[in-house]
């Protein structure tokens, strides 16, 4: 428990199982979000964070996995949620993790030819990407 | 004048026969009371701006409250919010195609320098990318400050030079 809510630490491996059995068993219907935390000291880096909520019993619950730096994959959940396809693809452009099995991970909130991952730590704050190039101000 | 009491045709009254003036001042004039803007609307600072353009506040009072949906009819562009680098080309675009004459006013901070987005999202003030005439900060800025920002430009209009044949056309 943390924060009133149930949460589930997991191995990568067993997101699917583990996902399904609770939509299918405990009726957790409505997939809120997945988003990662980056622990940039850490060994495996990046938490994985699913939320599910049941409409049923009025509950939430917290899945969270562990991913590598080196390849941060897990598998993707849109054959249980559909709307997992647009999530993971915000997920994907923000920290860079990859959902084996989802096609479509063109930027989201992001666009074409944005490099690097912006909500990563060691993505520098003051790091822009414009896309229409700067005239001179003269001030 | 009264219809009733016909004028000699002598005794017509100069005053109403002719005016001098600037050309330029002229112009002027009229352009600033009419003033149609084009409201690119992105964000928070849309509420201060129904605001400021609904009765209470009323900017028809200064000629400048038929927002004009397309930027082809107006001549005033007022960015009203925060910008993203990714909307930043079509902010551009939309400049591009309004016609000259045209004036551009920054509201609120965000539009003015990225206020406090300092980060890989916001473009850090449009005039990064387009010409700005006029800058209006706060957060949002309160209907008064958009009134005053209005005047000044109506000002700066007034005092400009208004050439009916530029180096474009
Ligand atoms: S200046 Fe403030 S109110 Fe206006 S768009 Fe930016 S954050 Fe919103």
């Amino acid at each position: 428990m943390a924060h009133g809510i149930l949460v589930l630490q997991i191995a990568a491996e067993s997101l699917m199982p583990v996902a399904g059995r609770l939509k299918q068993e405990f009726g957790f219907d409505l997939f809120l979000d997945v988003t990662a935390t980056d622990w940039p000291q850490r060994r495996p880096r990046f938490d994985v964070v699913y939320h599910f909520y049941s409409t049923r019993d009025f509950v939430r619950v917290r899945l969270k996995t562990r991913v590598e730096e080196a390849d941060p994959t897990v598998d993707t959940l849109v054959t249980l949620y559909g709307s997992a396809r647009y999530m993971e693809r915000e997920c994907h452009e923000m920290y860079g993790i990859r959902f084996r099995g989802n096609d479509d991970l063109r930027p989201l909130l992001l666009y074409e030819g944005f490099v690097g991952h912006p909500l990563r730590k060691d993505y520098p704050k003051q790091r822009e990407q414009p896309l229409v190039p700067y005239r001179d101000v003269k001030r | 004048m009264s219809a009733t009491r016909p004028v000699p045709h002598q005794q017509k009254s100069a005053a109403f026969e002719y005016l001098t003036t600037r050309k330029d001042e002229f112009v002027g004039w009229a352009r600033k009371f009419s003033l149609f803007p084009y409201p690119f609307v992105t964000a928070c600072c849309a509420m201060e701006f129904m605001s400021v353009s609904s009765t209470l506040y009323d900017t028809d009072r200064f000629g400048a409250a038929l927002p004009r949906f397309t930027p082809r009819q107006s001549d005033l562009l007022m960015v009203v919010g925060t910008v993203s680098h990714k909307q930043a080309p079509v902010l551009r675009k939309v400049y591009e195609q309004m016609c000259e004459p045209k004036w551009v006013i920054a509201f609120g901070v965000c539009a003015t320098s990225g206020g406090f987005y300092q980060n890989y999202a916001a473009l850090p003030g449009i005039d990064k990318i387009i010409p700005v005439d006029l800058y209006i900060p706060g957060c949002p800025p309160r209907p008064e400050m958009v009134i005053d920002g209005i005047m000044k430009l109506q000002d700066k209009i007034a005092g400009e030079r208004h050439p009916i044949i530029n180096q474009d056309f």
